[in-house]
């Protein structure tokens, strides 16, 4: 039952911020009936692991709001389903809070499989969209009321490993031959085709290129294949249980390579972080986020502050450096947007979306026609210096350096890549 | 040496090692399943409970993961024994084990999942071993004891349940259930006490099993999925109530997979080894180590 | 409810088939009365609920043709269910056709599967049946993994046409009221095979197969005609998946839930008859859509699991049999 107490701590969290916030000074109180905003969120199933920290970050944002005299005056309520991480249940939760809740605007739950489902609903009572970590949704779609809080923009294919070639590019010697390895998912298939057609673009040789299955236990024999190839950089897309697995497998088969990494989502998470320690030092992982100077927006660390202590509380993931930022900057787009436009009007709202640019705790925004963003913001970051299994080491700036783009650039890179060998 | 010849040889040894973990994982079905005729689909939700509890004990207190796990073994054995008595009462005396018992399992399988989910939450939990760090070489092959320290246990305990099986007095009855139900009343031993105790060894081997699989990897609630189709493909394709058949087709299953991945691509590797069961179960539905029929 | 009592003596031929006819007639007016009941409602949200819970009325009857009348436990329903929402997608993109004639596409592969099925595992029964079935499942979602031309692991996107046919307010009514007709034909389907003479034999099948097919019934042409006819429905069932979702991919398409749901709902419905599927299903499902939008967390999840262990127990001839021992 603790789900549910959970929720119910939730909804009372926000009432509380929106009956008492007469406390915060010189604010006036929001009244009148609130703005209900509806959404879908993984709470349990495969997707929940990032769900529940983007909650949090929601609620966050919403005490934040009501303390501070709440959105036109009305105090903002949150109004959630949990989908179970399944497409299938999405259509019919945004119908409901379409219809029968009637909630004033929707914002979408996390990740692609769950942003899709709810497209052709929100798509037929012409609502503004903001969606959160979907890639490439709207390409078939093309609706013009959709926006996206993902870094990756709008032209994955050239963009997206850019930043990882750039830098293995730079390496002296220059590296010739590339392995590429991911997982058979949506997102990793565009990552691996978005390196893919950069290592050409570069003439590297791609000796390795295989996606493995959602299913794979033992990552053994995907590593020493990639070894006996010989390549001088590996790219590796790959989801939290598999990171795991290759990373350790690279350990256990004392890997060389001059670069290794790419979207390897695992250590985003901080108990993957914490379990694999050193393994980690000299990996270049593709990230949203890392605490580091150069990368400091206002809010931003104001934001982390606030959720570590809740998410120690409800057993969420410790740092909250992955999702939290981005879910929380979804909100501030609404939020931003229905300041300007002064009422809920769906045609005006998606109009300031693409006309404006949005502050938000991630940085300066702005939407393209489809949604995406105008520039690109793919991080790639090393790990550096990692020593034991401690949280502490990761809180600080310094251990996970931001290696691309330039204007974020907080590190050098070290190679090569050894797994924690010394 | 040739690099083929040394990838073919890592990738049939590693092969071995994840077989082990199938051993481990496939073993206590063998005997619920192929002894007993208790279709336990929950196996792998048992083994995966067995897993997060030892995760969670292990960040109280430190222990070494696999000496947890066989810490939980007695609890795990009282758990199914209790499971058991439910199931015959509700099914075996009504004798309509086959769907309704299918049933009951599925459903089990689904409250142990969705309690875990609700009692430590949809993230993964990990348990480090000492030793998961190591890495032993032979030449050009390795040997992460990762992999091989659980594969290892896993075997030692298969090992003595074959042992108790073939010479003790209580182990000849549980094979003897297995094959007649009414010899045993002749000796005046109780079945369905005999079944009890077998099925609570079954489950404790469960936990054995999860105490392999968080050394192996990362585990959350829904960790028993990949399993569910391997362990029932092992036990059938081992010859259900063979226990050392079921460790060569859980070592088999491995080596397919693996040596399939290395050469072929990992995306082929579960479509084959499950190609090569339904091959099995059409030709041979007695299984390759099993009698024939 | 004497017509969910398997009739033990065989009837007459004329008989027999008005008792039929007029099922399917008494089949048509509820759906179209549902339909237009639906209508009057309005809502989009009960079109939506009244979809899901048809699809697995679709889904729970198809399976209980072999499951319930033969006794040949499927596990690999979402394999069939997904083989039919994967018809739709490869269909309409490579013919470009719509819903209906992407149904009827979903019926053939459906079949074609089942009867593939049926013939590799002839030899099979209980438990055996059940895990080549679940291998398939696997075996099959492989394929759809690997297969680039319906997405792949990518999954595909379906976009609902923008005229809305015929006479219908909305997309999803339409969708909904294709349901509707879907459910009813496949429940007056399951009537019809119950009452007629396949549906004694698979009852002999599943009571003693070796004594049936002493007796002279044709025991293996019948279990193939089963597992046709129970794939070629499964597949129907899932057809419609990817017009309410708009997006399709394996992980989902081949969920356990619609594995677990298969099965369960027949089961706490009772299986010896076509109304069990029927109750089951719209009772399980509506508790789960119900739960999804009140509880609204894994507890939801939960319900399945403890009603299905519950009705297993307590009441293992499920609601119809609860019914007939009271009586």
């Amino acid at each position: 039952m603790e789900a549910i107490s959970r929720r119910n701590f939730g909804r009372l969290a926000v009432a509380a911020a929106a009956t008492v916030p007469a406390t915060v000074r010189s604010q006036t109180a929001p009244s009148g009936p609130p703005i209900r905003i509806g959404y879908s969120m993984s709470l349990s199933g495969g997707l929940a692991g990032n769900g529940r920290p983007a909650l949090l970050a929601h609620r966050i944002w919403a005490e934040d709001v009501n303390s501070k005299g709440g959105l036109l005056g009305r105090p903002v309520e949150l109004v959630h389903y949990d989908d179970q991480s399944t497409g299938a249940q999405v259509p019919g939760i945004y119908t409901k809070l379409i219809d029968v809740d009637k909630v004033d605007l929707v914002i979408s739950g996390y990740a692609t499989a769950i942003i899709a489902p709810a497209m052709p609903i929100v798509m037929q009572r012409n609502m503004a969209f903001v969606s959160l970590f979907g890639t490439g949704v709207n390409t078939d779609f093309k609706y013009d009321r959709y926006f996206s809080i993902n870094p990756t923009g709008s032209n994955v294919k050239e963009t997206f490993a850019k930043g990882f070639m750039d830098i293995a590019m730079a390496m002296e010697p220059r590296p010739r031959s590339i392995a590429l390895v991911n997982l058979d998912s949506d997102f990793h298939q565009r990552t691996a085709e978005s390196a893919r057609f950069l290592a050409r673009q570069h003439g590297l040789r791609i000796v390795y290129d295989r996606a493995y299955p959602p299913s794979t236990v033992d990552f053994t024999p995907i590593i020493r294949s990639v070894q006996a190839a010989r390549p001088d950089i590996v790219f590796i897309g790959s989801y939290p249980p598999d990171t795991a697995g290759l990373l350790r497998a690279a350990s256990e088969l004392r890997v060389n390579f001059q670069m290794m990494g790419g979207p390897m989502i695992g250590p985003h998470i901080t108990a993957q972080k914490l379990q694999l320690g050193p393994i980690l030092n000299n990996l270049v992982v593709w990230d949203v986020y890392a605490p580091e100077p150069t990368l400091q927006f206002p809010g931003t660390q104001a934001l982390i502050e606030r959720y570590q202590p809740l998410a120690a509380k409800e057993n969420a993931d410790a740092l909250g450096h992955y999702v939290p930022p981005l879910a929380y900057s979804q909100m501030q787009v609404l939020e931003q947007a229905v300041k300007r436009v002064g009422k809920i009007d769906q045609a005006a709202l998606a109009a300031d979306m693409h006309a404006n640019q949005f502050d938000t705790v991630i940085g300066p925004l702005r939407f393209d026609a489809l949604g995406e963003w105008t520039e690109e913001r793919n991080l790639y970051t090393q790990y550096q210096g990692v020593q034991g299994n401690g949280i502490d080491q990761f809180r600080k700036a310094g251990t996970q350096v931001i290696l691309y783009p330039a204007r974020y650039k907080s590190g050098d890179l070290r190679k090569p890549y050894t797994a924690g060998a010394a | 040496m040739d690099p083929d010849l040394v990838l073919l040889l890592n990738g049939i040894v590693s092969g071995l090692l994840l077989g082990g973990l199938y051993a481990a994982a496939a073993a206590g079905l063998s005997v619920s399943f192929g002894m007993l005729d208790v279709v336990n689909i929950a196996h792998p939700a048992f083994m995966v409970l067995g897993a997060l509890l030892v995760a969670l004990l292990w960040a109280a207190t430190g222990i070494d993961p696999l000496i947890l796990s066989i810490l939980l073994t007695p609890a795990f054995w009282a758990l199914g024994a209790a499971i058991y008595v439910a199931y015959h009462h509700f099914f075996e005396r009504r004798g309509d084990e086959a769907i309704q018992g299918l049933a009951f399992f599925f459903g089990v399988m689904f409250i142990i999942e969705v309690g875990l989910v609700m009692a430590v939450g949809p993230e993964q939990h990990f348990a480090d071993a000492s030793y998961a760090n190591t890495t032993w070489r032979l030449g050009e092959i390795d040997l992460p004891l990762r992999m091989l320290v659980p594969a290892l246990v896993a075997l030692a305990a298969i090992g003595g349940l074959v042992f108790f099986l073939r010479r003790t007095f209580t182990g000849r009855a549980i094979a003897a259930v297995a094959q007649d139900r009414e010899a045993l009343r002749l000796l005046a031993i109780d079945p369905v006490r005999i079944k009890r105790l077998a099925f609570g060894i079954s489950i404790a081997m469960a936990a054995l099993a999860g105490g392999a699989l968080v050394v192996v990897q990362p585990v959350d609630a829904w960790s028993g999925h990949v399993f569910i189709g391997r362990v029932f493909a092992i036990v059938i394709m081992g010859g259900l109530s063979s226990l050392g058949g079921c460790v060569l087709a859980a070592l088999a299953f491995g080596v397919v997979e693996n040596v399939t991945a290395t050469f072929y691509g990992p995306s082929w590797s579960p479509a084959v080894a499950f190609g090569c069961l339904l091959l099995v179960l059409a030709i041979r539905p007695q299984g390759f180590f099993g009698r024939t029929a | 409810m004497s017509d969910a009592t398997l009739p033990a003596m065989p009837v007459s031929p004329a008989s027999r088939w008005m008792g039929h006819g007029s099922f399917w007639l008494a089949a048509a007016v509820a759906a179209l009365l549902v339909i237009l009941a639906l209508r009057g409602f309005g809502s989009e949200y009960a079109y939506f609920a009244a979809t899901f819970v048809l699809q697995y009325v679709v889904l729970a009857t198809a399976w209980n043709i072999l499951g319930g009348y033969a006794g040949y436990v499927n596990f690999g329903a979402a394999a069939f269910f997904a083989a039919g929402a994967y018809t739709t997608v490869a269909i309409g993109k490579a013919l470009g056709l719509g819903l209906l004639p992407c149904i009827a596409f979903a019926a053939l592969v459906g079949g074609a599967l089942g009867l593939g099925t049926g013939i590799l595992t002839l030899r099979l029964r209980g438990a055996y049946f059940a895990i080549a079935t679940l291998c398939l499942s696997v075996v099959l979602q492989t394929i759809v993994v690997n297969w680039d031309y319906v997405g792949g692991s990518r999954g595909a996107y379906v976009i609902r046409p923008r005229e809305v046919p015929w006479l219908f307010d909305s997309y999803s009514g339409f969708l909904c009221a294709v349901m509707v007709v879907l459910a009813a034909a496949a429940v007056a389907l399951a009537r019809t095979i119950e009452k007629s003479r396949l549906g004694l034999g698979l009852a002999a099948l599943r009571d003693d197969e070796a004594a049936a097919e002493a007796a002279g019934v044709p025991t293996l042409r019948l279990k193939l005609v089963a597992t046709t006819i129970s794939g070629a429905m499964m597949a129907v069932a899932g057809a419609p998946l990817p017009y309410l979702g708009s997006y399709v991919e394996p992980n989902s398409a081949f969920g356990l839930a619609y594995a677990v749901n298969a099965i369960a709902m027949p089961l706490i419905g009772g299986t010896a008859s076509w109304a069990g599927p029927l109750i089951g299903a719209v009772l399980l499902a509506s508790l789960q859509q119900a739960a999804t939008v009140t509880i609204s967390s894994a507890a939801n999840l939960m319900i399945v699991g403890v009603v299905l262990v519950v009705f297993v127990c307590a009441a293992p001839h499920g609601i119809i049999g609860l019914f007939r021992r009271s009586r």
